[in-house]
């Protein structure tokens, strides 16, 4: 008698005649194969990635951990130090400031950010014929190059003869020092940083796309006016793309460095600096790259991802109650 | 999640690309004696980091290193020194042969033994050191031992609009430094608003890069000979600063100056000197060259500036050829270094530059070589050039650069200049008085100081 139990069937724990289960193998031995060549093919594709990834991510990364435990030159060998460059960190007044000022950078211009290319999203979304060109339009600025954004910024910021120091005289307003005030170049430099929005706006404008037009149909239908269908349509079915935009933006506000840098410390400014514009990234840069202490500022390096670690962690825990994503099991 | 991952880890890549190749350098030797000097034997591509052929004065003084040398060749990493890059370089164990950098960076290059003493470099090429100017020597001196060739010697002079200068009642005499009484009245004088706005500057103090000139203008050193001992807390430092700040502070403030000097075209025909909104500054020689090119009808008018006791002064800066530890080829980059300082090529590269500004029409105001007997003879060789304005320009740059003086070589540079700076940009920026930021500036320095010669000590 030949068996029909099929590979399924014994799987199931159904007894497979002895003698035959060699031939009811075989598709399984095939299956596997198959699987095993294609897993192989695949490694082999994303390798040169592996390899960047493990050589000039991950490597670095570790190396890093150590350097931090180091005193290190760049030109000599490390000396190990334990853990003197962490308890310097909590002893040197300037990552205090660098901190501060960081801190205060982030917790305004991560939500004007998002106000501002929110605003501009749904105005785009309202545009008919003319939606491609502000798209582009808006987009442009993001592909200045930082440095020149950091040259702008002392440009139409000077207090003299700055732009906006001159549209605010319209007004009868006397502009501030935004250059050299140590109260105004922070809110300086996050309007500045408004000038490359553009990708936070196209990002919001798909996620705008995407909501389901009937829902705005249901809403009038309710009696519901622009800003109740904004706040109770728009805004919870995008709180998907908010919640990207804010975690990217926020660990980017985390690690500002060049527009500030190019103002107030490099070429902008070869010998005036001030302490208002002196962010964490640009002091950990300074301690590698100028002071030489690679250690020191690994360690910096490590205080920050902690930092952003954290932060991260809060905001995910935080957006679990918050953001609706679609397709989610709750 | 992915993303944070990715950013921190790109963060880290940048900072540690340099760093993941770490390696000490403390191998490699260096250059023996029979290396080196005229018996010397010279060949392969000599690997020059820092130096830019980009003029006759570096071209003819090149052409001339490159047949000192032959049958090596030189090969220029263009463009100005990339301190990683170089570093890197080292470390890596393929240092260039030759590296060209600024002469404050000597200090820090030598401390973590990325170059080598030139004692021997300079007893087997008989290389004149007394004929440097000493302040620039004193540059590249660390612990007793000569770490660079030092060349060229930038120096401070005043410049001022000679017409505002008359028109408020003033001669170059009132902004020269030498009585701060006069300076701060005239710069009242010169001092032009309108509704409120900044229209002239009056004078420039030129904070904060110029705090070693005013203090040493008031009798004061930020740091002391040898290079160990911090001394910018000195009263006498913090009444410079106060004077400085001043300055600004009776034109409405730094705020208000920066933003008109920011405002000008520096470069330009339209510069704060021919559109009349500067009275006067000290600033360096190189200016005046830049002046006479985009405005030669400028009304300017020169002068050195003085200390308090009316003699001139000016702070130099400069230039140095050093030899990268374990560098390929020794023996060919003294020569070279020695070639591109000697007082031949600074003179055939001088008749090179006066024959080309006269084919222009314009005057030759010298070249500042960093080596005394260069200087002699390049002045020599100036002629008047018709225009009594340029003239006087050229002479109190000679007169400034026979009067120079510079901060010594110390294993710390960058955080010292970088603590009194900020100490300055504190006060300028209004965060604190002058007596305060200079007594913190004083704490970050000497510790930094104190931090690097224990490690060399150690080394």
């Amino acid at each position: 008698m030949v068996s029909t139990t099929t590979g399924a069937a014994a799987g199931r724990g159904q007894p497979t005649p002895v003698g035959e289960s060699a031939e009811v193998n075989r598709p399984q031995r095939r299956y596997r194969a198959s699987r095993r060549r294609d897993t192989l093919a695949a490694l082999a594709f994303i390798s040169p990635w592996i390899v960047g990834f493990l050589l000039f991510t991950a490597w670095p990364v570790l190396y890093s951990a150590y350097l931090s435990l180091t005193d290190y030159d760049v030109i000599n060998d490390p000396n190990f130090v334990g853990l003197d460059n962490y308890k310097e960190l909590f002893a040197d007044p300037k990552i205090a400031l660098s901190l501060a000022n960081t801190v205060f950078y982030t917790l305004i211009q991560v939500p004007l950010h998002v106000l501002v290319s929110l605003a501009l999203a749904l105005l785009l979304n309202r545009a008919m014929r003319a939606a491609g060109f502000f798209r582009t339009a808006f987009f442009l600025p993001k592909m200045t190059p930082p440095v020149a954004v950091g040259i702008l910024f002392l440009l139409l910021f000077n207090g003299q003869s700055g732009l906006i120091n001159t549209v605010l005289g319209w007004f009868g307003i006397n502009g501030p020092a935004w250059t050299t005030d140590p109260h105004w170049v922070k809110p300086g430099l996050i309007l500045m940083s408004l000038w490359t929005v553009g990708s936070s706006v196209i990002i919001f404008l798909a996620a705008l796309r995407n909501v389901p037009l009937d829902m705005y149909d249901s809403g009038k239908v309710d009696g519901a006016n622009w800003w109740q269908q904004t706040i109770h349509i728009t805004t919870p079915m995008i709180s998907g793309s908010i919640f990207f935009v804010v975690v990217v933006n926020t660990i980017a506000a985390f690690q500002t460095f060049s527009e500030a840098y190019t103002a107030f410390f490099g070429s902008g400014n070869t010998t005036y600096s001030n302490d208002a514009a002196l962010f964490y990234a640009i002091y950990l840069f300074q301690q590698a790259f100028q002071f030489l202490h690679m250690g020191y500022a690994s360690a910096m390096a490590w205080l920050l991802f902690v930092i952003i670690l954290i932060i991260t962690l809060i905001q995910v825990r935080v957006s679990r109650r918050l953001v609706y994503l679609e397709g989610e099991q709750r | 999640m992915r993303l944070r991952r990715h950013r921190v880890g790109l963060t880290l890549v940048a900072l540690l690309s340099v760093t993941a190749c770490a390696k000490g350098v403390s191998d490699n030797p260096a250059p023996q004696s029979s290396q080196l000097g005229p018996s010397a034997s010279m060949s392969g591509s000599l690997q020059v980091m820092g130096f830019g052929a980009s003029d006759e004065i570096a071209t003819t003084r090149l052409d001339l290193a490159q047949k000192a040398i032959a049958p090596a060749t030189v090969k220029l990493v263009q463009g100005d020194l990339d301190v990683q890059q170089f570093l890197s370089a080292v470390a890596s164990g393929k240092p260039p042969a030759l590296v060209y950098a600024s002469r404050d960076q000597i200090g820090t290059f030598a401390s973590r033994g990325a170059i080598i003493p030139l004692d021997e470099c300079i007893q087997a090429e008989s290389i004149p050191t007394p004929d440097f100017v000493p302040s620039a020597l004193a540059q590249v001196t660390l612990n007793g031992k000569v770490y660079g060739i030092p060349e060229f010697n930038q120096v401070e002079v005043i410049q001022a609009n000679g017409n505002l200068l008359k028109q408020a009642g003033l001669t170059i005499d009132d902004v020269n430094g030498s009585s701060w009484e006069r300076v701060t009245a005239a710069n009242k004088k010169l001092t032009k608003t309108e509704s409120g706005k900044l229209k002239v500057i009056g004078f420039d103090s030129k904070l904060p890069e110029f705090l070693p000139l005013w203090a040493r203008a008031n009798g004061a050193e930020l740091i002391s000979a040898d290079g160990k001992t911090a001394q910018l807390n000195d009263p006498k430092v913090a009444e410079a600063l106060q004077f400085a700040v001043g300055i600004y502070n009776d034109q409405g403030g730094f705020g208000k100056v920066k933003a008109l000097r920011d405002s000008a075209d520096f470069f330009g025909k339209k510069n704060q000197f021919a559109s009349g909104t500067l009275g006067a500054m000290p600033f360096e020689q190189w200016y005046i060259n830049v002046l006479n090119d985009v405005s030669p009808q400028a009304p300017m008018a020169f002068g050195t500036f003085k200390t308090k006791q009316g003699e001139s002064v000016a702070f130099n800066t400069g230039s140095a050829w050093a030899i990268p530890k374990g560098g390929p080829s020794p023996a060919a980059a003294c020569r070279l270094a020695k070639t591109m300082t000697a007082v031949d090529s600074w003179v055939a590269a001088a008749k090179v530059r006066a024959d080309k500004r006269a084919s222009q029409h314009k005057p030759f105001t010298g070249v500042l070589t960093g080596n005394k007997v260069a200087d002699a003879q390049i002045k020599a060789m100036i002629k008047p050039s018709g225009d009594p304005k340029w003239d006087a320009g050229t002479a109190a740059v000679y007169l400034a650069n026979d009067h120079t003086f510079a901060m010594p070589a110390n294993p710390a540079d960058a955080e010292f200049k970088t603590a009194w700076q900020d100490a300055v940009n504190r006060v300028l920026n209004g965060q604190q008085q002058p007596q305060a930021a200079l007594d913190q500036a004083q704490k970050e320095a000497q510790a930094a100081l104190d931090k690097a010669w224990d490690n060399w000590k150690n080394k």
